[in-house]
């Protein structure tokens, strides 16, 4: 779109015009901070159906032989807790901050390609709505958020179950890698003049890695996904064995897709708290390089580890070596990222208001998970531990520990940025502090649960396990968990309106999205300003430049690029024809394509500026 | 004009790079799609020689008639590149010219796979018979999906240039179109190698 | 068109596209070069299929010859041999990981199980 951008500035535009706003202007936006914001509020909203799931699994675990939620039930809540998790909250939350953020931090106007951005939105929207109206039709999914096969064949869940989730995914892929695509671009091609990459803020950089990431492992499970569909609708024969198809190559699929999907959640999440913690140690960050070369060291080992989720396999002692190995060695760039961060904060003079909290929060508790992590990479203890407690302990320490909080960390310390306002530190130290207990609650006994033999995905237990009181202790602990949610909630919703109004940059930091007016002008940067250095704040000379450029009042604003609802038809026309796969009439996607088409078309017509 | 507004003007040329960010995106996307067919070839791949049940690959494959076929899609690729040079130069006759022999030629390979395709299930290999039959018709139906997209995104842009509205000016959105087309081609080369020569 | 009704255009339409972007491209005698090779190749190809005695080396033999199609492809009509190497860089990181994964499976599944190093 740049180079349409290039041209609708010539022709002349008459005067200052400011941003429309109503229902239809944020169904029509292309603004990349509106569409943050959109990214934001679905995915709050997911990680509360989430949750909810999680309530109920863990209300069903309290007590052994427990029948408080069905079997088949409890199947639908596991499959959906993690799916949506996954797919719909950590993924989405961190696709929010990328939307809102990146832009400001690299000094661009908007994204390389916005109608494209919006379109990512709604499809991720459509496709999430999608996957739940399953629910509607008491057929939610119920073979497990990594679905193998064969379970997923009409043979074992002859119900529409499996084609909710096999069409809900893929419609969801589609949605990142266009958003990958729009964000590589965009750090590559609209940074401000003087952003070097090497200049780059840590979230930006994660943003990069992570978006390379998205482009290269959807593509994966899109096809492993087509594959399924293909089984299921059209008879073909992948996964079935009586015809020579092998269900490890689910395996094999899901997991190259899987492993570096681990990387997609944690990424976005180190990349915040690189920028939060050397704002409140008044620090530089320590290692800059280093850091920046081991984020993009994890993402392409990620790439080499994916059978150490198929030790149980059988695949042979060689296959077996190699991902033991190249899992241990993975383990080299992400300690390097923990002692980076711990060298930062040493000897600096350090804050702790809720964002830094939550940030050394990610540290200590993400380590504890890494550490469980290097335990599995041992195929002889992985044997043992495999599809136990322990493991559902160990991807929430780094999932829950590492990706939300860490999310949670870039909230309270760019919701100013976004709203003019503080959030309220008291309720956020009590927000920090229950999800701290509450968390660690949850998931320190499901270590001890595994390991004692309580397997994963499955609805009860014996009471002669003895395994009632570490489930107890979960179930209190998610409790409280939850309830630190409500109180992040409530403090979101009451900041709003009463949190306490501050200047651009109220922490001090050093990057250049705090050099703006809080909330940002909807064109971001008057003029594109030129930086000189990492942190242009930090520099009393470097920020005066800085701010004489990004505070000014232009007589005229730059011209943005319109609104266009064409994004949103087109993300229609996609669901639609998606879900017409289920309907087995061989021609009815072709309609929902025709829409698509058409949408399409309208689209390329349509000038992207007035 | 007031100073500011001026520079904000400029502002709009600037990318980082120089580049053009639909370039910088769509090889992205290129990157991305090397990854799709990637994984359904190494399908393919995986499921030789598992099939239990027959046609098997060397019973039914034709090399010949896709020899041609292939042989039409490279010397499409060759009159794409053709096609980019004429209106680069300002041509609108080599630009029809070119861009119409890449519509009919794209054309023609996909009738090659109607035939082909129509051939096989009469010799009794359907999407159904066995894991060739399964792999090979999703592997090479998607790759001719990607034909049959490229084919109406070249037409669209050959009754553009044709009523005048698509120039030199826009040479980047034939570029673009050029760069999804040549793609197209070099999976093709990889699958007749991968799929029907190496049997 | 006439060249002041282009010249228009480009101001209205495409202004941001003017900048050099890429090196010259090459004449159109160059590409039919290319072309030329290309069903050359692609001649070989095939004739090697049908040769008996280089059934035995059949597979390496294909396997360097379509890589150069497919190098001469990129290079040249994709231009990507004079273009900035930013577009080599985003294609390679999606290529190469690519081409790791389909060998990596083409090892796991017709190589490995070959070999049992428990006797």
């Amino acid at each position: 779109m740049s180079t349409t951008v290039a041209t609708e500035t010539a022709q002349t535009h008459a005067g200052a015009h400011t941003e429309d706003t109503g229902l239809w202007s944020w169904v029509t936006t292309v603004d990349h901070k509106r569409i943050g914001i959109m990214y934001f509020l679905t995915s709050f909203f997911f990680f509360f159906v989430g949750g909810l799931e999680a309530m109920l699994i863990r209300i069903q675990l309290m007590r052994p032989e427990n029948a408080f939620i069905s079997a088949e039930t409890y199947n639908q809540m596991f499959t959906m807790h993690g799916t949506t998790m996954v797919f719909l909250v950590a993924m989405p939350m961190a696709v929010a901050f990328f939307n809102y953020i990146v832009p400001l931090q690299i000094g661009a106007r908007d994204v390389a390609f916005p109608r494209l951005n919006a379109l990512s939105y709604w499809i991720f929207l459509f496709g999430g709505l999608f996957i739940n109206s399953s629910f509607l039709f008491g057929a939610a999914p119920n073979t497990s958020w990594v679905g193998y096969a064969n379970l997923t064949s009409l043979q074992f869940e002859p119900g529409r179950n499996v084609e909710f989730w096999i069409i809900g995914l893929s419609i969801l892929g589609i949605s990142s890698i266009l958003g990958g695509v729009n964000f590589i671009t965009t750090i590559i091609n609209l940074r401000a003049p003087g952003m070097k990459l090497m200049r780059m803020p840590l979230f930006s950089w994660m943003t990069l890695v992570t978006s390379f990431l998205l482009i290269t492992a959807i593509p994966v499970i899109a096809v492993a996904l087509i594959l399924l569909a293909f089984d299921r609708f059209f008879g073909a024969n992948f996964y079935e064995v009586t015809a020579g198809g092998d269900p490890i190559l689910w395996q094999h699929l899901f997991w190259l897709f899987g492993h570096p999907e681990v990387y997609i959640l944690i990424l976005p999440s180190f990349g915040i708290i690189s920028d939060v913690i050397p704002t409140f140690s008044k620090k530089p960050l320590f290692g800059y390089p280093v850091v920046v070369y081991a984020g993009i060291l994890i993402g392409f080992i990620g790439w080499g580890v994916w059978s150490h989720h198929m030790f149980t396999v059988g695949l042979g002692p060689i296959a077996d070596s190699f991902f033991v190995a190249s899992t241990m060695i993975i383990a080299i760039p992400t300690g390097i990222k923990i002692f980076n961060w711990l060298a930062t904060m040493w000897g600096g003079a350090i804050r702790f208001p809720t964002p830094m909290l939550f940030a050394v929060g990610v540290v200590a508790v993400f380590t504890v998970g890494g550490l469980s992590g290097i335990m599995h990479a041992s195929a002889p203890i992985d044997l043992q531990q495999h599809d136990s407690y322990f493991v559902v302990a160990h991807f929430h320490y780094v999932l829950v520990g590492g990706a939300l909080m860490g999310l949670f960390s870039g909230l309270y310390y760019w919701f100013p940025k976004v709203t003019g306002r503080l959030m309220s530190e008291t309720l956020g130290k009590w927000h920090f502090w229950t999800t701290m207990i509450g968390f660690n609650l949850t998931f320190f006994p499901m270590h001890f649960a595994g390991l004692f033999g309580m397997p994963r995905r499955t609805w009860t237990y014996q009471a002669e396990l003895n395994l009632e009181t570490w489930n107890q202790l979960s179930t209190v602990g998610a409790f409280i968990f939850g309830f630190s949610s409500l109180l992040l909630f409530w403090n979101l919703f009451r900041s709003l309106k009463k949190g306490e109004a501050v200047d651009p940059n109220p922490w001090k930091s050093g990057t250049l999205e705090w050099s703006i007016p809080s909330p940002p002008h909807h064109y971001n940067f008057p003029v594109l300003p030129e930086v000189r250095s990492r942190e242009p704040l930090w520099d009393d000379a470097e920020r005066a430049e800085v701010e004489a450029q990004t505070l000014m009042e232009p007589e005229q604003e730059p011209v943005m690029p319109s609104p266009s609802f064409w994004p949103m038809v087109v993300a229609f026309g996609i669901t639609l024809t998606w879900a017409l796969i289920m309907t087995g009439i061989w021609w009815a996607p072709l309609a929902g394509l025709a829409f698509t088409a058409y949408g399409i078309f309208s689209w390329a017509f349509q000038p992207a500026f007035r | 004009m007031s100073q500011a507004a001026a520079t904000a003007h400029d502002d709009h040329h600037y990318t980082s790079t120089g580049l053009s960010s639909w370039k910088v995106g769509f090889w992205t996307f290129i990157g991305s799609e090397c990854l799709f067919f990637a994984t359904l070839i190494s399908t393919y791949m995986v499921y030789k020689g598992r099939s239990i049940t027959g046609p098997y690959p060397g019973e039914i494959l034709d090399i010949p008639l896709t020899s041609v076929s292939t042989f039409v899609l490279l010397m499409s690729s060759l009159a794409m590149v053709l096609g980019l040079d004429g209106i680069q130069r300002g041509s609108k006759r080599l630009t029809l010219i070119w861009l119409g022999a890449v519509i009919l030629l794209g054309a023609t390979f996909l009738g090659f796979q109607v035939y082909e395709f129509n051939h096989f299930v009469h010799e009794g290999l359907t999407i159904s018979t066995n894991v060739f039959g399964s792999s090979f018709f999703v592997l090479t139906g998607f790759h001719g999906a990607h034909v049959a997209g490229g084919v109406i995104w070249l037409s669209t842009l050959w009754i553009l240039a044709a009523r005048g509205k698509l120039t030199s000016a826009d040479s980047l959105k034939v570029e673009i179109a050029g760069l999804y087309w040549h793609f197209v081609d070099i999976v093709w080369i990889v699958i007749f190698t991968l799929v029907y020569l190496i049997q | 068109m006439s060249s002041e009704a282009m010249a228009g255009n480009m101001a209205h339409d495409q202004g941001g596209d003017s900048h050099g972007e890429h090196g010259s491209h090459a004449s159109p005698g160059f590409y039919w070069a290319i072309g030329g090779i290309l069903t050359v190749i692609t001649a070989v190809e095939v004739a090697v299929f049908y040769i008996p005695f280089l059934a035995s080396v059949l597979v390496p033999i294909l396997l360097v010859l379509s890589g150069a199609k497919f190098a001469l492809v990129v290079m040249f009509f994709m231009h990507l041999k004079y273009d900035s190497r930013i577009f080599s860089g985003v294609f390679l990181a999606g290529l190469v990981l690519a081409a790791f994964m389909t060998v990596a499976l083409i090892i796991l599944y017709h190589v490995l199980p070959n070999y049992d190093l428990m006797g």
